[in-house]
């Protein structure tokens, strides 16, 4: 009855949930369809209510592309989060003999993969259509990992949260915006200053502080991720 | 049913006495600014709101914490209660900032750290209540609730520290000046004391609020408690 | 194998479980049945380590719950009305995540002996979202016993499923699940109860009511048991 049970690995569990998430995806691209032909929509909706001529664009364009991230970011992370609840998966992660640590880092890092490849494309898109090659400097690119890792840490957390109340989907977007400005709004001064011809050593202040909120935003869902799943 | 202690009784005849001492020093008492005219008036008060929000504030994010640890709903109670008088006293302040603001900026409203701080916060508060509106199970309501002014008290500062990037025409009165700041002065010994008084009075004030806050709070649960022996 | 002492859970200040005991031997199969709100599921989920108890102590296995959840937790089989399955993925492909997760060892061989036991063998490379309910819910069992475990949960199996699926899952209840573990069961559905399992225990307003076993309910149908002990 005592009989040794063999338990997962943190690293084991959380791959598996990443797999999973990238395997099913794969199969449905329901979740990376959506997020990216809804970026590339407001990328188009942008052009025309700024009149993105060439003066406008230079100074607009880290502002319109952070903004169709962090947008895209939301139906990513309401669907990721709703795939677990409705068929009661959540249970099926939780009745595994696996730290709840290692199903956040799981949904995290699932969550950050379609994010980044969705950035990876609307970015060449978005440098095509308004000849912004700047954006593929790898100062840029950084900034826009750093972004999204913050974004995404916090999303996680929240999206687990949100999926859990009487609004669910309406309720993330409220949730998440006010507590991610800080870092919508470093990623928007670092990447603009670095479209505008800037150094990376220019743009350290606000680089900085994204690197500070991204360590403060994971280590904190990672510690408290306990009290938001289990009753 | 509980009466109402005396102690706090006592507390709110204190409150209202040093707030119309406050209101006297404030309009009364402190010299008419140079420069500015009557209308700096209103900071002593926009100070004393101000300071008030911002100690709602932190104690909702340690009343967050302290839930987290013990799970005592006691907790939580005093979380709700901190974050509504924090959202009503930031409100106040960004009111009568702008009142200030019109003559001395020249217009209601600029994007400076301070107010758009101050005006994420008011929208992590809404957040904070829909979030709670939408959970029917009190324990997971509070745990949530804690959850997120907890995120909402490690953010905030930082979206300050972020928008400072962009430039600030704020004055800083106490402390170091920026030198884009406008509308900004030296204090006369007299504006102090009316200043130190708002501060002192204020807290009264706050303290005041919490009580009755957290004393509605128990009361509600009293309630509840009581309709479900009946329905039993 | 199961202990219960004194179990209380309250969500806020309504107690839903009041001092509940329970007990169950290795090999029984214990029926839970109850009207609506009586607290099943939300015992199963305590026992699941899905939910803390307010108080009292509970142990599955010969573990502590809520202190020595990753034990219990890699003995512990759940089968609920929800499938708990990725409608993305292949049969097999869940249940190659499902052994990952336990940290199964030779997972191949153990997915497709899973598969042989519930009979889904010639679709383990479908997706489970072209599955009926009831080769979704034998696809549910499988995951439920990838890990072997000592003890069983169902709650409600059978919501859901028509006649002719119901009495498939009967036979994969009886013949995989079921055999040699421990097993607790919620369910409406009396007939089948009484067919499956080899003590009744009755769920009334936050406590065990009555029990009964098969043996002494030979003369007695369960339907009649079941009347007299809410009367009481």
């Amino acid at each position: 009855m005592t009989d040794k049970k063999s338990h997962p690995s943190l690293l084991g569990a959380t791959l598996a949930i990443v797999q999973k998430d990238l395997a099913a995806e794969f199969r449905s691209r329901e979740l990376f369809s959506a997020m990216l032909v809804f970026s590339l929509l407001v990328i188009i909706i942008f052009n025309f209510a700024l009149e993105l001529d060439i003066e406008v664009r230079r100074t607009v364009a880290a502002g319109v592309l952070w903004t169709t991230f962090a947008f895209a970011g939301t139906l990513g992370l309401n669907r990721s989060m709703a795939v677990e609840k409705d068929r009661g998966c959540m249970d099926g992660l939780l009745l595994a003999p696996v730290d709840r640590s290692a199903i956040f880092f799981g949904k995290a890092i699932s969550n950050l993969v379609f994010m980044l490849v969705v950035e990876a494309i609307v970015l060449p898109v978005y440098a095509v259509l308004y000849n912004e090659m700047r954006i593929f400097q790898p100062a840029f690119l950084g900034v826009v990992l750093l972004g999204s890792i913050g974004y995404i840490g916090v999303g996680t957390l929240l999206s687990t949260m949100s999926v859990q109340t009487r609004m669910r989907e309406v309720l993330l977007p409220i949730l998440l915006f006010p507590i991610t400005i800080p870092v919508l709004l470093a990623a928007v001064k670092a990447s603009g200053g670095l479209i505008a011809g800037a150094d990376l050593s220019e743009v350290m202040t606000p680089v900085t502080l994204l690197i500070f909120y991204d360590v403060v935003f994971t280590a904190l869902p990672y510690m408290i991720f306990d009290s938001v799943v289990e009753e | 049913m509980q009466s109402k202690p005396i102690a706090l009784t006592i507390l709110d005849v204190v409150s209202i006495v040093v707030l119309g001492i406050s209101t006297y020093l404030a309009l009364v008492f402190a010299p008419t600014e140079a420069v500015m005219g009557d209308v700096q008036r209103v900071f002593y008060f926009h100070i004393g709101t101000a300071w008030v929000g911002l100690l709602g504030f932190v104690v909702a994010a340690v009343a967050g914490i302290v839930y987290l640890v013990t799970k005592d709903l006691k907790w939580d109670r005093f979380e709700v209660a901190a974050v509504e008088v924090s959202t009503m006293f930031f409100f106040l302040t960004i009111v009568l900032g702008s009142i200030w603001a019109r003559p001395a900026w020249n217009t209601w409203w600029t994007w400076d750290p301070r107010l758009t701080t101050a005006a994420i916060t008011e929208l992590i508060y809404i957040a904070y209540f829909m979030l709670r509106q939408g959970i029917d199970d009190p324990e997971k309501r509070a745990r949530f609730g804690a959850v997120y002014t907890l995120l909402g008290g490690l953010s905030a500062p930082i979206t300050f520290m972020v928008i400072r990037l962009f430039r600030t025409i704020h004055p800083v009165v106490i402390g170091s000046q920026s030198a884009e700041a406008q509308g900004g002065f030296s204090m006369s010994s007299d504006m102090k004391v009316a200043f130190f008084f708002a501060l002192f009075a204020f807290t009264i004030i706050f303290v005041d609020l919490m009580w009755h806050r957290i004393r509605l709070g128990a009361l509600q649960e009293k309630v509840e408690q009581l309709k479900l022996k009946m329905s039993n | 194998m199961i202990e219960v002492r004194k179990l209380v859970k309250r969500f806020g200040l309504k107690s839903v479980l009041r001092g509940l005991d329970f007990t169950v031997q290795p090999g029984e199969f214990v029926a839970l049945l109850g009207p609506n709100g009586a607290g099943k599921t939300t015992f199963l989920r305590i026992l699941a380590s899905l939910s803390r108890p307010s108080l009292g102590e509970v142990r599955v296995a010969g573990y502590f719950l809520p202190k020595q959840a990753a034990e219990v937790r890699a003995r512990l089989g759940v089968v609920s009305h929800m499938p708990l399955l990725y409608p993305d993925l292949t049969a097999e492909e869940n249940l190659r995540f499902y052994a990952r997760m336990y940290g199964l060892a030779e997972q191949s061989a153990r997915v497709t002996e899973v598969l042989e036991m519930v009979g889904l063998e010639k679709r383990r490379s479908d997706l489970v979202r072209t599955f009926s309910r009831g080769m979704q819910q034998r696809l549910a069992i499988g995951r439920a016993v990838i890990h072997d475990p000592e003890v069983m949960l169902f709650d409600e199996p059978y919501t859901g499923l028509d006649q002719d699926a119901s009495e498939m899952l009967d036979e994969v209840l009886k013949s995989v699940a079921a055999r040699g573990r421990t097993v607790v069961m919620t369910s409406h559905d009396l007939a089948r109860a009484e067919d499956l399992a080899t003590r009744f225990d009755i769920l009334s307003r936050g406590v065990i009511a009555a029990s009964t076993t098969q043996a002494a309910l030979q003369d007695t149908n369960l339907l009649a048991y079941y009347k007299q002990a809410l009367a009481d």
